[in-house]
């Protein structure tokens, strides 16, 4: 399994054809306290470079693109109770959506965890 | 001083950069035959303020005011009494001159009214929650459409044909840019509704049906079959309240389980005030809430653990995400909605639940009596304050000679559907506590008079 980054801070971990999103630590101390995610509903076909979730802190709301194009397989059910999730394990249990990828090319040239360091640190 | 700021060369200028040769340019929508082509008839372009206000009071005195005669119009706009202690309090300085409560630490008298006011809103049609407000009852049940289409992923209501005609035609306006299908059809002068065609119109498309309670005729229709079938299609039920003191007498559209019910809250506090402004009202299931449209105020603990109160879910408002918001509206009726807090308050509900019974008591006695002229017969079989007569001949011009005879005596079908032969006998006669027995019989007398 690998793990992606995008420059937009989503990580993304990829297994055989799934792959599964979320927002990075870096993105979660952006946002502040999360009190929403509305995620994409399983079926939905996502775009890359398209509107795939939302994703709203007590500072902002804002839209979490589609790093792959793909289909939804499933919306991380655990944030609709308990959307602080993405605060305390933005990386894991804090994950949006997992979806079946349509075209694995697309993480090509995407950063691992060490380029995404140095993306963060250069901000 | 007078404030004139620009010079003649500042509008040439002006039209010269948006390609217009004269101001007139850009009135060109407007028909030839509604300008102004001269000074308004005596109004010279030079008068004195007294001068002035002697015509205009001239003019007032033509108009045959609501309070002045008897008075039977509804059709979406009900003249109640209001107390005079409403207009006293909504006058207080720190009321009338509130604005946007964006800064809660200083604005929580103005939060704390929206929030009663909500709570009083959520209440009344039997919804979890309410927010702080729409323009009118039209607009906000626009807006309900629109959320059904957001919260459903799907473009196409179907509209009852009781729904207020206005309301439809607010609906057909928005609908021609946003691209949703509207399925709407005109009323018949039938006591049944045309719940069967809604029923039989709702596919796996249909984004919600919209049910207006008590309807345009003014029958009252249990929801709960339209509810159900609309739920097994995936699809909401937008339930339209033009006249929310009948829901201090019949079961609200909340508990017969619509998923947003929308009203005009003028009845309340607000007075017919030539048509406006008036307050909408917008309520819906708590699961919704994120699609809701306007202003919501929420309330909270501070820092110290004191109860406030602060605008919340902002994010669904076009101030923080002007692309993806709900909905263009960014305000609410403020004035108004504290007018119809405070009329409610002073009722209660105690207050309310009488002044519904008085109303339907006296449109029963009003509907008796109408019923007694040879020729007239009544359209329901059920109703709240307001009800539809079959006159034995067209209603339009006898509204018309009712007037003369100093009764306003209802709305002809012939003035909300022009045009529809089937519907040219149907006279809506609205009744309300502030009609008396007199009135009822001084309609009456002019009525058989005409008809005879």
């Amino acid at each position: 399994m690998s793990r992606y980054f995008t420059q937009e801070h989503e990580w993304i971990d990829v297994d055989g054809a799934t792959a599964t999103v979320g927002i990075t630590d870096y993105a979660q101390g952006q946002l502040g306290d999360i009190v929403f995610v509305e995620m994409p509903s399983a079926g939905t076909a996502l775009t890359k470079g398209g509107d795939a979730a939302v994703v709203e802190s007590v500072k902002a709301a804002s839209d979490v693109y589609a790093p792959v194009s793909g289909i939804v397989t499933e919306g991380n059910a655990a944030l609709e109770a308990d959307p602080a999730l993405v605060n305390t394990a933005p990386e894991s249990d804090g994950w949006f959506f997992r979806l079946t990828l349509s075209d694995a090319a697309e993480l090509d040239g995407m950063m691992d965890a060490t380029a995404y360091q140095a993306f963060v640190d250069g901000l | 001083m007078r404030y004139l700021p620009l010079t003649e060369s500042d509008r040439s200028a002006m039209l010269a950069v948006v390609g217009a040769a004269s101001i007139d340019d850009l009135f060109s929508d407007v028909p030839v035959e509604a300008r102004l082509t001269a000074p308004i008839a005596g109004l010279p372009n030079h008068a004195s303020e007294m001068a002035v206000e002697r015509h205009f009071s001239a003019l007032a005195r033509r108009n045959m005011a609501a309070s002045h005669t008897p008075f039977f119009l509804g059709c979406g706009a009900y003249k109640h009494h209001i107390p005079a202690s409403v207009d006293h309090l909504i006058q207080r300085g720190e009321f009338l001159t509130a604005y946007t409560p964006y800064q809660p630490e200083i604005a929580q008298g103005t939060l704390q009214m929206l929030f009663e006011f909500q709570t009083q809103v959520a209440r009344l049609l039997g919804c979890d929650v309410a927010n702080a407000s729409m323009y009118d009852g039209s607009t906000a049940c626009w807006e309900a459409i629109s959320m059904a289409g957001r919260v459903t992923k799907r473009k196409r209501a179907v509209l009852s044909s009781g729904l207020h005609p206005h309301y439809v035609n607010v609906a057909k306006t928005m609908a021609k840019f946003t691209g949703d299908m509207l399925d709407t059809a005109s009323p018949v002068l039938e006591s049944q509704t045309d719940s069967a065609r809604v029923i039989a119109s709702i596919d796996a498309e249909t984004s919600c049906v919209v049910i207006q309670y008590p309807d345009i005729l003014g029958r009252i229709e249990d929801m709960s079959e339209i509810v159900a079938a609309a739920h097994k299609h995936g699809a909401l039920v937008v339930a339209v309240v033009t006249e929310p003191v009948a829901l201090g007498a019949i079961k609200s559209p909340g508990e017969m389980g619509a998923d947003i019910v929308v009203g005009e809250g003028q009845s309340i506090g607000v007075g017919l005030q030539f048509g406006g402004p008036y307050v909408g009202l917008f309520a819906c299931k708590e699961k919704f809430v994120r699609q809701m449209p306007g202003r919501l105020c929420g309330e909270t603990v501070d820092a110290e653990g004191k109860r406030g109160f602060v605008l919340t879910l902002s994010t669904r408002e076009q101030h923080i995400r002007r692309e993806k918001a709900t909905s263009n509206i960014c305000t609410n009726s403020g004035l108004c909605a504290l007018a119809f807090s405070i009329h409610m308050t002073l009722l209660g509900e105690k207050g309310l639940r009488a002044l519904a019974k008085t109303n339907h008591a006296m449109a029963g006695v009003a509907a008796d009596r109408l019923t007694k002229i040879p020729g007239v017969s009544l359209v329901n079989e059920s109703f709240f304050n307001e009800f539809t007569l079959k006159l034995p001949t067209e209603a339009r011009p006898i509204v018309r000679a009712l007037a003369d005879r100093k009764v306003l005596g209802g709305v002809s079908l012939g003035r909300l559907y022009p045009g529809v032969k089937a519907l040219e006998t149907g006279l809506v006669v609205a009744v309300t506590e502030v009609a008396t027995e007199e009135d009822i019989e001084a309609f009456a007398v002019a009525l058989q008079e005409l008809l005879s």
